[in-house]
């Protein structure tokens, strides 16, 4: 059986080239707003493109908050994509405006340090040993465009019985966190659905971890 | 960890159709956009633009139809540019698929549509095509022009390319009309100008006639490299491209191993 993966259709991201992309690797995509649909999925995708205020304001109207929550305490799959990573942290920090995030994760997003932004290109990444996500294409590169990101990863007191998150760093300007595996809650910074076979490889990944 | 310089191509297309000349082994239908975004996809190229060159509104459909089908095949990030006078068309066109669309004579004569599409649709999906040429009387030495290089707007490129910035374009499709068709390389000059203008990623193009040139517009101040005729041609792969530009010790991306 197919795995059924949900894409929240909250007004912003690329859905399309994500519902593809999982479609490629053999997953049933929905693209949905529906509370309900998106609960009972075997895996949720949080995409994302644009403002972080924004995006929260999308967030909020389909119930995205409530709906991360009651997928990770049963332990069901998430994974965020770009802004769909950032909003996972606690604030944004976009042009000054301060913004809150759904809080599942300690730390802020702020501006990329680099001469030239946005990040726009594919870039390396450093994942750890034991990433799931990123097993056989560690070496591979992944499609970023943003100007904001996560730099310092300031979670210290973690679930003792689970294992510790994590951290995929990247570097553009200073180190930045490009991936986070914790538990049924993932991210990435990176287009995966844009990031040619590597990204592919990385979503079918994800994919059969699915239960 | 280093970001890669990116190499691009453009295939103009007018009616769904690829209409430059295209030498790609293997085809079936070498005139077939998709196909064709495929086989570049396979040759290791980073990004592709279609730049829609339909005369009638009423072929807007078509377009849309193979940014549809584009998204369906291609998993590298797809910039769609021609024609484009509105917010609706760049929405319609993002939700067929496109990651980002290229605005250019809509934005001469309204500059304001660059602000609203920034910050309705973000910075990261919105480019600025920008067709520069040597121009007497302007401050930078460079003007703006319209309808393929054949009139002048009258604007300065370097400051037209800091006024696009500061609206909330995410990066700036810098096309040479001195130097296309020449293939007597990029136009670095060009390139300097902008570069020392504005903070966002700037894609070289025009003037690319051999695998060199490429790596000399990187470090004139350039992020992406763009080519059409060349590739399309097949007088240069995009894999000699890259190994000229590594051979420089400019990050490139390598070809996957990866197989779908």
């Amino acid at each position: 059986m197919s795995p059924v993966v949900a894409v929240l259709d909250y007004g912003f991201g690329n859905v399309r080239s994500a519902v593809r992309a999982l479609e490629h690797v053999g997953a049933k995509a929905l693209l949905s707003s529906d509370y309900d649909t998106c609960l009972n999925a075997d895996g949720l995708i949080i995409p994302g493109v644009g403002a972080f205020d924004a995006c929260m304001k999308g967030i909020n109207q389909v119930r995205g908050g409530p709906l991360v929550d009651a997928r990770l305490v049963a332990n069901r799959p998430v994974l965020g994509i770009c802004v769909g990573m950032q909003i996972l942290f606690d604030q944004g920090i976009e042009h000054g405006v301060s913004a809150k995030g759904l809080g599942q994760w300690p730390g802020v997003v702020t501006p990329l340090e680099a001469p030239v932004v946005p990040h726009m290109g594919w870039n390396t990444v450093t994942p750890p040993n034991e990433s799931v996500l990123f097993a056989g294409v560690e070496t591979e590169s992944f499609y970023f465009v943003h100007s904001y990101a996560v730099h310092d990863w300031v979670m210290t007191d973690t679930d003792p019985f689970q294992n510790p998150p994590l951290i995929t760093w990247s570097e553009y300007g200073t180190p930045f966190v490009a991936a986070v595996e914790n538990g049924p809650l993932s991210a990435v910074q990176f287009h995966p659905e844009k990031s040619d076979m590597a990204g592919l490889a990385l979503i079918n990944n994800w994919i059969q971890a699915l239960a | 960890m280093t970001l890669a310089a990116r190499v691009i191509a453009c295939l103009d297309v007018d009616a769904g159709r690829v209409v430059k000349g295209v030498n790609f082994v293997d085809l079936v239908d070498a005139g077939d956009p998709i196909e064709l975004a495929a086989a570049y996809g396979k040759a290791g190229i980073d990004e592709l633009v279609f730049l829609d060159i339909t005369a009638s509104s009423s072929d807007r459909e078509t377009t849309l139809e193979l940014v549809r089908r584009s998204a369906d095949q291609v998993f590298i990030p797809v910039t769609v540019g021609g024609g484009i006078r509105s917010v609706e068309d760049i929405d319609a066109l993002l939700r067929a698929g496109a990651d980002k669309v290229s605005i250019n004579t809509a934005a001469i004569s309204r500059p304001e549509l660059l602000r609203e599409a920034a910050q309705r649709f973000g910075s990261q999906c919105i480019v600025l095509s920008l067709d520069a040429r040597r121009e007497e009387g302007q401050p930078s030495g460079f003007g703006v022009t319209t309808h393929g290089g054949r009139k002048s707007s009258g604007l300065d490129a370097v400051q037209w390319a800091k006024q696009a910035a500061d609206f909330g374009v995410g990066e700036i499709l810098l096309n040479s009309m001195d130097a296309d068709g020449t293939k007597s390389g990029f136009d670095l000059e060009l390139i300097r100008a902008v570069r020392v203008a504005v903070g966002i990623p700037i894609i070289a193009s025009g003037g690319a006639g051999s695998a060199a040139d490429f790596g000399e517009a990187i470090e004139a101040g350039a992020q992406a490299v763009l080519a059409a005729s060349i590739f399309h041609f097949g007088e240069i792969t995009v894999a000699e491209v890259k190994n000229a530009m590594a051979m420089r010790e400019i990050p490139v991306r390598t070809s996957t191993k990866l197989v779908s």
